[in-house]
């Protein structure tokens, strides 16, 4: 296992939140590059969908992934705190198995796909709910601390197969929501080639294969665990944006 | 001041461009052509802006947005000056944007309008492709179109903000081999630097060196492979791009993509 270097320069509000264990830096450690998510790739969130696919505003099915960036301020680790903004009552607890980048990988294979991968990890894709997917959804995405990421990195090859991992949302300690990677619209590999054919990801980067229909909701106060099969837990709390210590009250 | 990033001699240096002249922090100084130009600064979190002038909205039959419309891009896409975009073969509309690039100085979250100049380090020009072929109506615009590799140009340099003295009326003017086909200004920008400054960090926390590229006007014309692109920003500098076919990347026919449901 490789401990997760986050290089975030909104640590310092991280590790006050508790996250130093995850967030400390040993010689294994993987700095964390940029952080890309992959929209309506579980077969279950295509089909919520249904015909409005063929409706304005989308007028059809998508063709490449859809994806969208997690930016650096997103970035938290294990046990840091999630901040509700205020004015927000729920957040979306978005449950994604995390590819962790280990080559530079430009117009992959699929065959040759996994080589590219260091390892996995387990990502929160914490969200303001919206309904819409038309625009990009950087105000209800790209909050600060809406991207914990870890524990850990599990090495590609203590995972027999990524593509049929159970990926399960726990909330104080209730199941709420359990999936898994078998019903991804793209495999593992076939969504690496069809990235890499238009955009080269490096060291670092993590790519997140999606996020399983019906997430569930989360209020200020919730315990939000994320357990994917092999790899681990990753657990967070939400707080009251204006509690966190330096955060957005400044 | 202007400062840039350039490879010279097997390294990475900064340089100072004084009256023509580059200087390299080690003392060298050297030629515009003998240097590789990289981003001048290293990309991390870039936001763009669509439909950020009226007559561009109108141009593309959209309405000006009552919030701004904003998108990331990835450290992937971007190149510096004088370096080479690809055009798939498959593409029919792909549009340069000649784009004033904000750089953040500092951390900025729930700045006001007001105060918003003084998180700003400086500017540098951007010219941020499209490839209308690939628009897909999810998260648009969405990445295929917009973070493709090569296809974010920035530099040459970035311009200390001090040095301009009004960013919000700059003439922007694009080039394709000499001739000009884009005119513009700062100034008509429906969402100005303040205001996004003011809403970006009304909810989420901005750092030193994130982007801001702030929008095209009208001129948006196809491009051909082998044709010189020249954005060009009062003040600020002139962006040299060039259009380079599948073939100089070895690809023989660029990847279909079939629907899987």
């Amino acid at each position: 296992m490789t401990e997760v270097q986050i290089r975030n320069v909104n640590l310092r509000r991280d590790i006050r939140g508790k996250a130093g264990e995850t967030a400390s830096i040993s010689r294994n450690s993987i700095e964390i590059g940029t952080v890309y998510g992959t929209l309506l790739n579980y077969q279950g969130t295509l089909a919520a969908l249904g015909d409005a696919v063929n409706e304005a505003p989308y007028k059809a099915p998508p063709k490449a992934p859809v994806l969208y960036i997690k930016p650096v301020n997103t970035v938290s680790g294990h046990q840091a705190p999630i901040p509700v903004p205020h004015g927000t009552d729920q957040l979306e607890v978005g449950a994604a198995l995390g590819l962790v980048i280990g080559k530079v990988a430009t117009r992959v294979t699929e065959q040759d796909a996994l080589d590219y991968v260091a390892g996995f990890t387990i990502v929160n894709d914490v969200s303001i709910p919206h309904t819409s997917f038309y625009r990009p959804a950087i105000s209800q995405k790209s909050r600060d601390g809406f991207c914990p990421i870890g524990p850990y990195i599990v090495e590609r090859e203590a995972i027999d197969n990524a593509d049929a991992l159970t990926v399960k949302v726990s909330i104080n300690g209730e199941i709420r929501q359990e999936n898994t990677t078998a019903n991804l619209v793209r495999s593992v590999a076939r969504l690496l080639e069809d990235v890499t054919d238009f955009m080269t990801l490096h060291p670092g980067d993590i790519l997140l294969v999606g996020v399983p229909e019906n997430p569930p909701l989360a209020k200020v106060g919730d315990v939000v665990r994320i357990e994917i099969d092999g790899i681990g837990y990753l657990e967070n709390t939400l707080v009251n944006e204006s509690d966190i210590d330096g955060g957005a009250s400044q | 001041m202007k400062t840039a990033r350039v490879a010279y001699g097997g390294a990475i240096h900064q340089a100072v461009i004084k009256d023509e002249e580059i200087r390299l922090q080690d003392g060298r100084v050297v030629e515009e052509q003998e240097v590789v130009w990289l981003p001048p600064v290293e990309p991390r979190t870039v936001f763009a802006l669509g439909l950020n002038f009226a007559d561009h909205a109108a141009e593309l039959a959209f309405k000006a947005p009552e919030e701004p419309l904003v998108f990331l891009k990835g450290p992937n896409t971007f190149i510096g000056h004088n370096a080479e975009t690809r055009r798939p073969s498959d593409v029919t509309f792909m549009h340069y944007e000649c784009e004033l690039a904000v750089v953040i100085g500092r951390p900025a979250r729930n700045v006001k309008k007001e105060d918003a100049y003084d998180y700003v380090k400086g500017y540098t020009v951007a010219n941020d492709y499209a490839l209308r072929d690939y628009l897909e109506n999810y998260y648009r615009p969405n990445l295929r179109v917009k973070n493709r590799d090569t296809c974010t140009v920035i530099g040459p340099w970035l311009v200390d903000a001090a040095d301009v003295k009004d960013p919000m009326n700059l003439t922007m003017r694009t080039y394709v081999n000499g001739k000009l086909t884009q005119e513009g200004s700062t100034k008509d920008m429906i969402f100005d630097i303040p205001a996004l400054i003011e809403y970006l960090s009304s909810f989420m926390t901005l750092n030193e060196n994130d982007i801001i590229l702030t929008g095209t006007p009208h001129g948006t014309v196809d491009t051909a492979i082998g044709d010189e692109v020249v954005t060009e920003i009062e003040s600020i500098g002139k962006l040299v791009n060039t259009i380079v076919s599948d073939e100089v990347f070895s690809i023989e026919q660029p990847k279909e993509l079939t629907v899987r449901r």
